[in-house]
């Protein structure tokens, strides 16, 4: 099954194109160099991201000041924020692992546009760049929290208008994005894929991709409407020239929320993928699952509302998104039950990547179940804007989306470098993020039902217990991702094994050679049967 | 009356308690099984897979079982939560004043409190208002939150059960001193109540009165200026009062530094056009004018009381 296959082409990292070195990577339209540029700047806004998030958390370790002003506080959640969401989780797994395998899971050489593509990670690097010279210049950074809400936002001193036009451009590479794999998928699948034998991450991310054209546009357009306010006074969402800040929320979560599905969806499509391999067998309810990602689409879209429960929509707006909000519990919900039913009966091989995606699993379940807390009116009014909501969000967006990346990434690294890395350090590392992340990111449900208030730089004495153990968590946490890490940069340095299929993968990756080749298939595959079908060689 | 420190808490707790409840079922069930398939079918004990593509019957099950479950959910939520926007007519009015980084509550008598005093038992309802960002009044003993919106008038109601002091935070993010933005709610007997509310409202007889700046400091109480500037000289968001009065100090005007005098003239200009001179080592832009908010009487007054508070030293 492994290592059968003779490697007579050079793998996409040999080969050598019209250009050099860094420029041989920059100016590649190879989705796979693309994919790894995005991988490498998302890691690294992640790291950047978690030590931001080390040092509030620190500053939380006791009522009163402990290493910063509250002006550097608030900063810090906002570019804690900024960094994490814009830079590392909304690119996610579709920007790395999309690019790099929506392409050669479909039977294709390519995406449909690959200048495109590479223009996309232009304007993903340049909005980056303007977002960090908001950071860094003018009356310091914005202090106004990732969301930007009116009329503080056009209030505040701080360069909110910089680093809002980065995040405008940021869009853009999203939308780009969107549209270059709803093309690839719809024009490019292998003779003989319809659409019902295409392998289930290519279904989650066709729903993400509609998100990303159609959802993005209406927050760029508010990022350029606070602009103008700004800058010209318009006055959109400033009451004292008759502009409505409610309206700014409005326009800011009917993105914003469907965003999270932009995060969790390719993660739930990578998860699916991961936990159909391990088992050594079809996948359970294939039809619901690849349903169920357009309904989260779909869903995800109309329930933008329970953002908003305290602030002050009409009584039937409130009853009208929390029933649409508990809809959307229904597809996860059916996702997590076709991923247990697909263990059942199977032959399950314990690598990491698989303890990888049991983990997402068990947080991703909390993070779910949480949610619907915050569905709930009651409930919501209760807890909302409280430490509560902060551990939802990061239970789904860093434990789901976060966890699934790191899945993702052991799952497909001895395919995108032809290497394997340490299993057992993969393990312990995978054990020590667990233990920190519950550690860091539980108590906080607590203190939220407690009545702490979020985005606070300091606190009452009750507080302060959990708030030490949500510290020491985030010390767990950030050791457990060294040895992650280190392990995974460690295996680059090692040579390279004929490792083709080392997981037992049924879908058309693990047919081609790692690293793949150029153009990933000497000859495009013709598909007769489901992706997950077992095939006797 | 009915249990809890409010009348919404026991409502509002069953639906905690029920939706965490089922939650917490299907976590644990879900996990076990999860477990007990990893354990079971693990490659070592379950070498040969069977290819299961799937149940119809299976699916139609858990897509109606959590279907119901969430329609229940949401009736319970709700069902708790509309009596919370159906405030009785006779409800005592509070007039409630959010602004960076303060709360202010004026009775119906004119009294202006920085601590929400309620009777216990007694339905009150809070007329919002903010004059600057939105702000949230939350009282976690309550289970009650709502926004404050500037242009927007909001209220909300409750009835306190029980005598006592609760939190009051701001839970929207409202900036420099967001956390800051904290007090209390007093409730106290009806009888108390009513005999601390005819104290006021406070006005100073004659004799209180003649006492240089008296009118002053209550008028830098009752608008919120101490929630960024002290009168013991500890450094917040402005400069402390203390001593400031004809005191030299280096301020920044269109970018360039000067050094002016503390008079009358400069004070009546940092209320009524506060980014026009910023002392040097304070942010710009973290105060708002207080133009139609204060007479030129009142900044009168407030200069008589900060002259009280010492001169240069």
């Amino acid at each position: 099954m492994t290592g059968n296959i003779i490697h007579h082409q050079p793998s996409y990292l040999e080969y050598q194109g019209r250009y050099k070195g860094l420029l041989g990577w920059i100016l590649s339209t190879d989705h796979k160099r693309i994919a790894l540029l995005y991988l490498y700047s998302q890691l690294a806004f992640f790291f950047a991201g978690m030590i931001m998030g080390v040092f509030m958390r620190l500053e939380l370790i006791a009522p009163g000041r402990q290493i910063m002003d509250p002006a550097t506080y608030n900063a810090l959640f906002t570019m804690h924020g900024l960094t994490m969401i814009f830079l590392f989780i909304i690119p996610g797994l579709a920007a790395s692992f999309g690019n790099f395998f929506l392409p050669i899971l479909i039977g294709a050489k390519d995406v449909a546009f690959p200048k495109l593509n590479l223009f996309s990670w232009y304007l993903f690097v340049g909005g980056a760049l303007i977002v960090l010279i908001g950071m860094f210049t003018g009356d310091g950074p914005p202090d106004t929290g990732w969301t930007f809400y009116a009329p503080y936002s056009l209030r505040t001193n701080t360069n909110v208008v910089v680093t809002v036009f980065g995040a405008f451009v940021l869009g853009f590479s999203s939308v780009l994005t969107g549209l270059n794999f709803i093309v690839t998928i719809h024009r490019m699948r292998a003779p003989g894929m319809g659409f019902f034998r295409m392998p289930l991450f290519i279904w989650a991310m066709y729903g993400t991709a509609w998100i990303q054209l159609l959802a993005t546009p209406v927050v760029g357009i508010t990022f350029i409407m606070v602009i103008a306010d700004r800058l010209l006074g318009i006055g959109f969402f400033d009451p004292a020239k008759g502009g409505d800040p409610i309206l700014y929320q409005h326009l800011f979560w009917i993105y914003s929320h469907p965003a999270v599905y932009i995060m969790i969806l390719p993660a739930m499509g990578a998860i699916t993928e991961i936990i159909t391999t391990f088992s050594n067998r079809v996948v359970f309810g294939y039809k619901a699952i690849a349903m169920s990602s357009l309904a989260i689409a779909f869903v995800g879209y109309l329930v933008w509302g329970h953002h908003m429960f305290t602030s002050g929509m009409s009584e039937t707006a409130r009853w009208v998104f929390s029933l649409l909000t508990f809809l959307v519990a229904i597809p996860s919900a059916i996702k997590v039950f076709n991923w247990s039913a697909t263990l059942y009966k199977g032959s399950i091989n314990l690598q990491p990547p698989f303890w990888w995606a049991m983990a997402f699993i068990f947080v991703f379940m909390i993070g779910g179940l949480t949610g619907l807390v915050l569905g709930s009116v009651a409930t919501d009014v209760h807890v909302h804007d409280t430490m509560f909501v902060v551990a939802h969000f990061h239970y789904i967006v860093f434990g789901g989306a976060g966890l699934a990346f790191f899945a993702a990434l052991h799952y497909w690294y001895p395919k995108m470098f032809g290497k394997m890395y340490n299993k057992r350090v993969s393990n312990i590392g995978l054990l020590v993020v667990f233990i920190g992340f519950n550690t860091l990111y539980f108590p906080m449900f607590i203190l939220g039902i407690m009545g702490m208030p979020r985005r606070y730089y300091d606190y009452l004495p009750e507080f302060t217990f959990l708030n030490q153990i949500s510290t020491v968590g985030s010390w767990i946490l950030v050791t457990g991702m060294i040895i992650v890490v280190t392990n995974l940069l460690r295996a680059k340095k090692m040579a390279p094994e004929f490792i083709d299929n080392p997981w037992g993968g049924r879908t058309l990756e693990w047919k081609i050679q790692s690293p793949p080749p150029l153009e990933n298939f000497e000859e495009i595959p013709v598909i007769d049967h489901g992706p997950y079908d077992l095939v006797k060689d | 009356m009915f249990t809890g420190n409010s009348n919404f808490v026991s409502g509002v707790d069953s639906a905690f308690v029920f939706i965490i409840g089922i939650s917490t079922f299907f976590l644990v069930g879900i996990t076990a099984v999860i477990i007990y398939f990893i354990y079971k079918y693990n490659s070592k004990r379950h070498p040969v897979a069977e290819e299961i593509e799937g149940s119809t019957r299976l699916e139609i099950i858990w897509t109606i079982i959590p279907t119901i479950l969430v329609i229940m959910m949401f009736y319970v939520g709700w069902h708790a939560y509309a009596p919370e926007r159906i405030i009785p007519k006779e409800a005592m009015k509070v007039k409630v004043t959010a602004q960076e980084w303060s709360w202010r509550f004026q009775y119906e008598n004119g009294k202006i409190a920085d601590t929400l005093y309620v009777p216990a038992n007694k339905s009150v309802a809070l007329e919002l208002n903010s004059v600057d960002v939105i702000h949230s009044l939350y009282i976690p003993a309550f289970r009650l939150k709502e926004d404050v919106v500037p242009g927007r008038e909001k209220s909300m109601w409750f009835i306190a059960a029980n005598v006592g002091t609760y939190d009051l935070f701001c839970a929207e993010y409202c900036g420099l001193r967001h956390s800051y933005m904290l007090t209390a709610v007093k409730v106290v007997a009806p009888d108390q109540f009513n005999a601390w509310l005819a104290a006021g409202p406070v006005k100073l007889d004659s004799a209180a009165a003649a006492v240089p700046g008296a009118q002053g400091k209550l008028i830098i109480q009752s608008k919120a200026c101490i929630a960024c500037h002290t009168m013991d000289g500890t450094k917040l968001v402005g400069p402390s009062f203390k001593g400031i009065y004809g005191h030299k100090v280096i301020v920044e005007t269109n970018g360039k530094e000067r050094e002016i005098t503390v008079d009358d003239e400069y004070i009546k200009r940092s209320i009524l056009d506060p980014t026009a001179d910023v002392v040097k080592g304070y942010l710009k832009g973290q105060m708002v004018s207080y133009k139609g908010q204060l007479s030129d009487e009142d900044i009168k007054q407030i200069i008589e009381y900060i002259k009280t508070l010492g001169a240069e030293k």
